[in-house]
Order: structure tokens, then sequence, then C-alpha cells
């Protein structure tokens, strides 16, 4: 999937997209009592601008509470407490993505080894506040194991003295020719060394399977959740990954800060991208996450839809996906 | 391990010879010249006063406190395969004044220390910041409950209860090998160990004076008690939130909840409402103010913490945000039992406190820092390596017990991930003094490790003085394991002088505070107790039956017509099925699990409802049940005898007996109760209704052989005799079984004991009584048994007359089916509901 090239023009500054993000349940019994987390409003970040967001909920939440998570991500909490047997929440969002001043040179980002000891512990030093945010993402996590089949299959990127950006990238590289996208190979709770093993899987698998090499070899590397742009600009290819919520990672890099790269489309997320949120894996920022009491099966539909402001028609129609 | 050892002199008294005095470990009850050290000698005079008859007793009688307990500590492990008996040595730990205070200071400081490094970790993590403690230890540990940052509980308090594992050196000082913060298990069993020794030992006990543990239960009740948020005006609800009788301590869990007086509750019986967490009750939702937590804190919500677990509540985290429960210990408090965190809290405690860590930790290093990690490889032959979090599940590796092979291969684990890694020393254990388990009296050494408990109090911690003594099975132990055959110990700590100061002040119970009601029975113990009732019922019915077929099978074989008449009653309670023959039918009715309706089917399912309410139930009344199971426990229908069988069934009526008789004298009349016996009387109106229908509509019902085995299964043949002294007949059988209101086992006596319950039960809950038996006892109030009379025009009209009582019995039947189905969905319906779990992408 070849989605950038020397030859395509150079793109706009910025990009304002309006995002509709659609969530329905249909339970087989009435649900008498639920609780529902939702990471569906965008955090401030470097380089996007957000704007309204609203959130229209079916049935009406007997409970609403909006704050923010452990990450720093918005976060809202939701209780019914009537029985229902539908549950719909559609997220609209107004947002902006600004093109960074001047492109990323990975060749002049410090060699591998030296961040990974920068970000180690030593008795009595003191980190600094970014290095101090960056070491809460180095470890293992629920959905992110480390193991010496990650920092071994990423080895033949990390060589020596490589600069940390270059290595990320060509790991990226690796990855995306490695592995296969197959939204059939695997589930939520498909366990990671199963997805490495088979290498097939969709874009939350693409994102972990890196985490877990990053974190291996001692980097910080954080999971990010967002959007992409749903139809591509004239001459681009279409996005994997586009009619649904989307998933890529970022490496923390002194210096730069947090770069984001996503392995499911083998590239540098820039204009196309929508931020979310963030946290140590999938876990940490799933889009809706809920305990119901009651309702029996249930069906789940989830469509997403992000359509730059000048293309906008009277209303983007929402592609529904199915899941089991 | 070499022979050549030093070995001191063996002391001359009889109950030491053989005792191995290894000069390389401390030992608890001598000294280095081999003399029992002072504060053991009262205990030892004693031993060497006693008979051997004496200890004889002694020893039986712990064995039979333990067997009685061991059992309800095993009855449903079975089915998991983790048979663990208790294990309880008849000789205590006993530590004299001077040494616990030292110990007990620092036990004391240790839990103020890791209570405000948890504050500091789940708030500003300035021991982060200032390089104190690695990152690696806070993030990277599975029990650091990210959604918990910035909670701060009431009070400030992380950690209401406390323990510390010791070790004691072999120069006698005490070394902390691992802190408990997360649930501490074992408070308990150290209670009920003091209650076996304390009796075994009296005059010791009284002559040693040994300190009391109550008062450490009573401070934990009080520190919950004030801290709990409440709302003006309200009594706070304690709980005690276990994760269920699967859990290997559930004893303890069902020990302590009734020592504190507290209900015990599953996940499932408290839900959670707004910023409110609630328990369900037979009156509705009970807010709930403090939760007593059994449960690993990962587990306690399945909203915001770990998603595939169903034992929590849902959405309790929101409540402790809000500041609406307290949750003891706190929420994400696991994270200070890593073994990596030793090494780095005597430079935290002069942080936080400005003081020297009283307590020594065994020397031990995080791999995760280079020096530390070369260090620990370097010197493998006297280190035991750890995994440096709990969630590892790496068993601790001793460095010298591995040949070469074995030692590169973990050389090389740990330098692949040094910081998952942690290196401790090995300590000698100090011995203590085992009562030999074979022949002779004779006291032997094992390699013993102590647990001692602290509770949060408002002028501290207050450290209990006491604790649990564990000890190696077997001598020469490097670890103490309760799974590999070691066992416990009771442990006595003398006091200072003579002096009983009480550490807790216990909150004054006045008049006002009386409680005679207790409002706080979870629906789901109600609904359990209801079918404790049902199958305890069900059961002295099915026995009485069957015991009744059984007899008559003895005596006449198959061609008695009454025989023939009690084999169809079984037969359409679907107690008897298939076709093979008689006498095998009949054994499976009472042994056969597989058959639903059989004896044992009825008994399993009234010992696993036992074993949910467990805690309701009083010692002797779970003695009886257990002794129960250990009689049917292994028969089979194709070996048990005719005799054998009756005699069986006599023992099993003897048990439901004591069952009715506990459930009429041994409870309190509580709305439990209440369930429990409304149930009973369900159970005997529905039997009674059945089998007089059916009798009544068998060729051979008015026999007097049949009505006489009528009487029998009403318990009502004394009362018959006595009355009427003649053989049984129809019509004064029928008023007795039937119609008499004064007999405990007629009809109607059950229709009008309902009646009075279910009234009682409408001022409970305020609703209205339902009117299900209305119909039916107006029919037996008024039943006319006049038409049953012989009359010289023939026996049709005594047909049809007995049809018409026939279906009045099948109506009370009917009635008794509809009203326990009514009461099953007004009270307990919302009980079966299960949560789960919904995740989008």
């Amino acid at each position: 999937m070849s989605t950038t090239s020397a030859s395509a023009p150079s793109p706009p500054e910025r990009v304002a997209y309006r995002v509709v993000h659609a969530t329905a349940y249909r339970y087989a019994q009435p649900v008498s009592l639920s609780q529902q987390l939702l990471h569906l409003a965008p955090r401030e970040v470097p380089r996007q601008r957000c704007g309204v967001q609203t959130l229209h909920i079916e049935p009406a939440p007997s409970r609403r509470l909006d704050g923010t998570d452990a990450f720093g991500n918005p976060l809202t909490r939701l209780e019914f407490d009537r029985p229902h047997e539908l549950l719909r929440i559609v997220s609209e969002l107004g947002i902006e993505r600004v093109q960074r001043d001047a492109a990323l040179d990975p060749s002049a980002s410090p060699a591998w080894e030296d961040v990974v000891a920068a970000l180690a512990y030593r008795a009595g030093n003191r980190p600094d506040a970014t290095t101090l945010d960056a070491v809460r993402y180095r470890f293992q996590s629920p959905y992110v194991r480390i193991k010496r089949v990650f920092a071994d299959y990423a080895a033949d990127c990390f060589t020596a003295r490589r600069p940390l950006l270059e290595a990320g990238t060509a790991l990226m590289h690796k990855l995306h020719r490695d592995f296969t996208y197959d939204p059939k190979a695997t589930e939520i709770e498909t366990p990671l060394p199963d997805v490495f093993a088979a290498k097939r899987g969709v874009c939350q698998d693409y994102a972990h399977v890196m985490l877990a090499c990053l974190r291996s070899l001692g980097l910080a590397a954080r999971y990010v959740s967002g959007y992409l742009r749903t139809t591509p600009r004239p001459g681009r290819a279409r996005l994997v990954g586009a009619d649904a919520s989307h998933a890529w990672i970022a490496l923390y890099c002194p210096g730069e800060g947090w770069v984001d790269f996503d392995p499911t489309n083998d590239l540098l997320p820039e204009l196309a991208h929508v931020t979310i949120a963030w946290g140590r894996d999938f876990g940490d920022v799933s889009p809706l996450r809920g305990v119901i009491l009651g309702g029996g099966a249930h069906e789940l539909e989830v469509g997403v839809a992000v359509t730059p402001l000048a293309e906008d028609g009277p209303r983007p129609a929402i592609p529904p996906r199915r899941m089991a | 391990m070499a022979t050549t050892e030093p070995r001191a002199p063996v002391p001359a008294t009889h109950l030491l010879a053989g005792y191995d005095l290894d000069a390389r470990c401390h030992h608890e009850l001598l000294d280095e010249a081999g003399a029992v050290r002072a504060h053991w000698q009262p205990l030892i005079a004693d031993l060497e006063a006693s008979t051997p008859l004496q200890m004889r007793h002694r020893l039986d009688f712990v064995a039979r406190q333990i067997r009685e307990d061991g059992i309800t500590y095993n009855i449903y492990a079975d089915a998991k395969g983790a048979d663990r008996p208790w294990q309880l040595d008849v000789l205590p730990q006993i530590i004299d004044a001077s040494d616990w205070a030292g110990l007990a200071a620092g036990v004391a400081q240790r839990a103020a220390v890791l209570d405000e490094v948890l504050a500091d970790l789940y708030g500003p993590q300035s021991l982060i910041a200032e390089g104190l403690l690695p990152p690696d230890l806070v993030f990277g540990h599975d029990n650091f409950l990210w959604p918990c940052q910035g909670i701060r509980p009431p009070g400030g308090r992380f950690l209401h209860v406390y323990a510390a594992d010791l070790a004691r050196a072999p120069d006698g000082r005490w070394w902390v090998v691992a802190d408990r913060t997360q649930a501490p298990s074992g408070a308990g069993y150290a209670l009920e160990n003091r209650q076996i020794i304390a009796q075994a030992f009296p005059e010791a006990f009284r002559a040693l004076g040994v300190q009391q543990l109550g008062g450490f239960f009573a401070g934990l009740q009080e520190a919950l008690r004030r801290q709990a948020p409440v709302a003006p005006g309200e009594t706070p609800l304690i709980v005690l939130l276990t994760s269920g009788r699967w859990n290997e301590t559930y004893f303890e869990h069902v020990f302590l909840a009734r020592h504190l007086g507290v209900p015990l509750v599953e996940g499932q019986d408290l839900t959670v409402r707004g910023d409110t967490a609630y328990m369900k009750t037979l009156g509705g939702l009970k807010r709930v103010h403090a939760i007593l937590r059994r449960m690993d804190d990962d587990w306690c919500d399945p909203l915001e913490l770990r998603g595939d677990s169903a034992l929590g509540v849902p959405g309790l985290l929101g409540v402790v945000r809000a500041g609406r429960v307290l949750v003891a210990n706190a929420l994400g408090s696991g994270l200070v039992e890593s073994p990596g965190l030793l090494g780095f809290l005597p430079r935290v405690c002069e942080r936080l406190r400005g003081e020297e860590l009283v307590l020594p930790s065994v020397a031990t290093w995080w791999c995760g820092e280079a020096p530390a990690c070369e260090q620990a490889l370097g010197g493998l032959d006297r280190l035991v390596i750890k995994g440096a979090w709990p969630s590892q599940r790496f068993e601790p590796v001793f460095g010298d017990r591995l040949d070469a092979v074995a030692r590169a291969r973990l050389v090389e684990r740990i330098r692949q991930r040094p910081q998952a890694y942690v290196a401790q020393e090995q300590v000698r254990l100090a011995q203590a003094p085992v009562w030999s388990a074979g022949g002779r009296a004779r006291i032997a050494a094992r390699a013993s490790s102590m647990r001692v408990y602290a509770v949060a109090t408002p002028t501290g911690y207050a450290v209990m003085p006491g604790g649990l003594t564990r000890f190696a099975g077997e001598a020469n132990a490097l670890v103490v394991s309760m799974q590999r055959g070691g066992g416990s110990k009771d442990t006595w700590v003398l006091a200072e002088a003579r002096t009983d100061a009480e550490v807790v002040q216990q909150r004054e119970i006045r008049a006002a505070d009386l409680v005679r009601h207790d409002d706080f029975l979870p629906s789901r113990l109600l609904e359990n107790l209801f079918w404790v009732g049902r199958y305890s019922e069900r059961a002295d019915d099915s026995t009485r039956l069957l015991r009744v077929v059984l007899a008559r099978y003895a005596d006449s074989g198959t061609t008695n017509p009454s025989f023939n008449a009690a084999v169809d009653a079984c037969r359409s309670l679907g107690m008897l099925r298939g076709t093979s023959a008689v006498r095998r039918r009949l054994m499976a009715a009472v042994v056969d699990a597989q058959a639903p309706g059989s004896l044992l089917g009825t008994l399993e399912r009234l010992f696993w409802s036992a074993g949910q309410v467990r805690g309701r139930l009083s010692q002797e009344n779970w003695r009886a049940l257990m002794e129960l199971q250990r009689d049917i426990a292994g028969l089979s229908p194709d070996t048990l005898g005719l005799g054998d069988a009756l005699d069986l069934l006599n023992r099993v009526l003897l048990a439901t007996s004591a069952l009715s008789g506990f459930a009429h004298d041994d409870m309190t009349r509580d709305d439990g109760w209440r369930f429990l016996m409304i149930a009973r009387r369900l159970e005997r109106l529905q039997f009674l209704g059945d089998v007089v229908a059916r009798v009544l509509r068998h060729p051979a019902g008015a026999d007097p052989a049949t009505l006489e085995w009528l009487l029998e299964l009403a318990d009502s043949i004394i009362t018959y005799r006595s009355r009427y002294l003649s053989s049984p007949q129809l019509i004064p059988t029928l008023d007795l079984v039937l119609c008499d209101p004064s007999n405990p086992h007629s009809v109607l006596f059950q229709v009008a004991e309902l009646r009075r319950e279910l009234d009682a039960l409408a001022v409970a809950t305020g609703e209205r009584a339902p009117g299900t038996l209305d119909a039916v006892e107006a029919a037996l109030r008024g039943c006319d048994l006049s038409a049953l009379e012989t009359s010289p025009l023939g026996e049709g009209g005594r047909i049809d007359a007995m049809r018409g009582v026939a279906d009045l019995a099948t109506a009370a039947a009917d009635a008794s089916r509809a009203l326990s189905d009514l009461l099953t969905l007004r009270h307990f319906a919302h009980v079966d509901d299960v949560s789960q779990r919904t995740v989008s992408t």
C-alpha cells in the first residue's frame, strides 16, 4: 500500500474535518443498568485544533460526568439506570490538522542506545518532567507484553548507534512488510504472541506489536487512538482502517518529543490522522467500554466518517460495520 | 548439605532428646548452650509434668478442633483438587515482652511508611521525581492501578491492615522478608489458632500472661467505623467483600465477618448507582459506607480496572473517587508488595519521615540497576532470585541449588530483562520447637517464620500482639510453606508486666444504639437460606418416605398393597426412576447422585446451598451438615445393603431433625430465618398435599396398612394411637393429616403458619401479603369428612368424596408451588442477572 510518494503535490498547510463516530448496541434482552466510559472527545495535541464536540446519546443517560482519565484524555462517564434494549451514541467533532513547520529529519535523532540509557533509572538521578512523563510508557501493560521475541524481531532495525527515528521507521517498514491486514484473523482479546505468530491482524494489532518491540528494547512508546480521513485526496490511495476508529503509536524521542508512526499504513501520520486519546495500549483508550446488567446477546454497529469540511455535503453517510 | 556442622550438646530433658541444635540458626526454645530460654520454661514444665494420657487428650482436642474446622475449610475445595486441611502444632510460638516491644514498634513504623509511600505514588509521585524509587517498580507493576491516580481515600489512609512476613536471623534479630498490603490474610487463622491452643494449655497460658488478640479486631472494626464517610445521622454499614467460596482463605472470610459482626458479601450483592455503593437487601438498596475487602484490588471494578473480572462491583472506583465509600485497604495498595521495593525503603523512610527504618528488610537488590545486578550475579550462591512483581508468577530460585546449566540459563534470563528480578539474601531461618508427629513424645526443630499484623487507628498503627507463625514440614527446609506440608502455630506474646492495658478504645454501645433488627441481609443470602429450608425439609420428607418403602420391602417384599401405594407415591414425586430391578431402584433412590430426585441428590443441593450461607449457620448446625455429608459420601446403589440403607436413613433423619431443631431454636428471628421457615413450610405443604392426593387415588388408599405409613410420614402415629386406640382408619387419619390445625405436620397447620409468616414479611417489606393460600385455607377449615363414612347405599358416594379430598390436597400442593414461584419472582428475581462487559472499537 504505497501512500506517500515524492511526486505527490505538496499538501495544504491545514485541513479542517468533520468527524462522525456512531456506535449502536442492540441487546437481545433489556439492560437494566449500564455504565459506560467514553473516549470520544479529542485531546489537545500540537498541530491539532479541536472545535466543538456534540454527543447524541440515546436513551438519555441517568447521569453524565465529564472529566479526564489517568493519561490526561477527556473521558465521559455515563450511567443508564432504566431498562433499555438499544444504546446509540453519536459523536460529532469539528477538528483541524496543521502541517509541521519543517519536515522531520530522522537521521538527526539521537542514537537509540543513548535514549534507552537516558530513560533508565539511576539512583538519585532526578529526571526532568518530560522524561518523567515518557518513562510511564516504557513498561509492560495488559495488551503489550515485554518479551525477548519482540526485541529479537526488532534487532536488525535497531543496529548499533542508529538514530532512533531511523531505526523506528525501519521497524515500521518491516512490520508492514511482514504483516497482513486481516480483520477476520483476530479479536480484541487475541493474545499478542498469537498475533505475532500469525502475522495477521488489524490496526490495534499492528500498534501493539510495534509497542511490544520498542518497549522490549527499553524505549518509551504509547498507543494512540484516533481517526483517518475517510476518502483520500485525489490521486491518493484510500488508507486502511478509514471506516472505523484507527490506532497507531508514538515513540518518545528526546529533543523531538513524541513522534507518531502508523505501521498499518507504513507512514508517519500527518494531515490525514486525527488524534483522540493515548495510553499504554488499547485497553486504556477504547472508544466505549462498559458493563451492563442483563442484555443477553448483543449486536454492535460502529461507523466512522471523517470528511474534509470543504467537501462536506449535507451530512456524511455513516457506513455501518457489523461486529459479532 | 554438609554433615560436619558444629553441634552443641543436646539437653538432657527427655522431650528434647534428638533435638537438632544446629548452631548456625537461632533457636526459639533453646539458647546457644542448649538450655531452655526463660520465657519458655513454664510451658516446658507444664509439658514435663503432663502424663502421657494428658498429652494424648491435648493432642486429640487440637486434632478434633482442626478436623472440624478443617472440614469446613475443605468442603467445597474438593472440586478444584485443592484439599488442604489446616495444620496446627500443639506447641505455641512464644515471644518475650522485650523482644516483642522492638518488633512491634518496627512493624508499626513500617506500616506507616508504606502508607505514606502509597499516598505519594498515587499522588504527587515525588519519590520517583527525586530518584528515590525506580519508575519500573511503579509503572511496570500490574498492581499500580492507573485509574486510581489522584484519588485521596478517606482520611488520606491507604493501609488499614498491614502484615509483615518476618524471619529471625541467626543472631536473633528479626528481618522483614515481605510486606503484605493488598488484603493480608491469616489474622483470622491466628485468632482461630489462639482459641484452640489457649484451651489446650490453659494453665501455662494464664501463668505466662499471654496478651489477648481481641483488641486488634475491635480496633479494626472501630477504625472502619470512624473513617467511613457517613452523612449526618447515618450509622455506617460495613461489609466484608469476599471473592467467594473458591478462595483458599474463604474459611477466614466467614470467620472474620462473623467475628467483626459485618455482612459477608460477594460482588453481586453490591451495586453502584450514581456515586453511591449499595447492598441489595430484602428491603431494597442500602447504602454501604465501608468495604473491608478480601478481593485483590484489580478485580474490584470491572468497569475501570480488570475487565475480565466477574467478581467485583462495576462502578465501585467512581464511588471511591467521589469519596463516598471507604475501601480497606484502599484500591491500589497491592503496589507496595513488590520485593523490589525492599532495598529502597531505608532511604524512602528517611525522606518521608526523617527517621531511620527500625525493622530492616532482608538484604535485597533490584537487578534493574546495573551495579546491583552485577553484584547479584556475582554472588548467586547465597542469594534467592525472585520476580520483581507479584504478577510474574516466577517461583523463587535458590542460587546454590542450581547446576551449571540452570545457573547459566538464569543468568541469561536476568541479563535479558534485569528490571524484572530481585536478588535477596538467603536467611537461615530460626528453628521453632514442634511437637513431633510420630510415635514417642518429642520436640523437634523446624524452620519458622511469622506474619505479624498492624491496624490503622486514629493514633497510629496498633500491632496485634501475636500473629501467625508458620513452620516447614521437614527438618533443614529452606522455605516455610503451608502447601509443602508445613504447619502453623499459635503465637504467644508475653505482656511486659501484668497490665491488661487495652490498646484500643472501644465505642460504648448505649441503649439508643441497640439493634434488634438486621436490615442488612443481602437478597442473595435470603435466596440461599430459602433453598436451605426447602432442601432440608425435602431431605426429611424423602427420608421418611424411603424408610416406609424400604422397611415394608424388607418385611414382605413387593406383594403388599400398601407397599405398592408407597412406591407409587415415590414414583409420583420423581424419587424412583428407571426399569431396573426394584431393589436396585430403591437403592438408587437413596444414594444415586445421578438421579435428580434421589435423597443423595437432595442432600448435595442442601450442602451446596448451606455452603453459600455458611456465615449464617451456627458452628453446631454446620457441623451436623458436615457429619451428614461424611456419612453419605462414597456410598453406591450397587453395594449398599438393605440393612445399611435403613440404618443410613435413620441417621439422616436424626440429622434432619437436628437441622429442624436449629431452625426453630438456634437462629435469630430475622428476615433470613423467616425465608428459611417459609421454605420449610412450603416444602412440607407440597409434599403432604401431593402424597395425600396420590394415596387417596390409589386402590389401596384406604387400607389400614397404607394409612399407617401415611401417619408415619406425617410423624403423627403417636398422636393417632393416643387419640383413637385403634388401627388407622380413613376419617381420623385424614383429619389428623389434613385438617387438624394443632398438628404441626398437618396440611392446614402449614397453611396457617405460612399465612402468619407472610403477614410478618409484608410488614418488613411494606408490600402486600399474597393471597395465594386463601382459598385452600378456607376449604380446609370447612372440610366435611362425613361424606367419607361408609353408607348403606354403596361405595359410590364414598369414592367420590375421596376424590374430592384428593383434589383439595392437590390444590394445597399447587398453591404451595404457586406461592414459591411468586416469592422467588418478587424477592430474588434480580439475583440471577449477570453483568457483562462490552467494548467497542
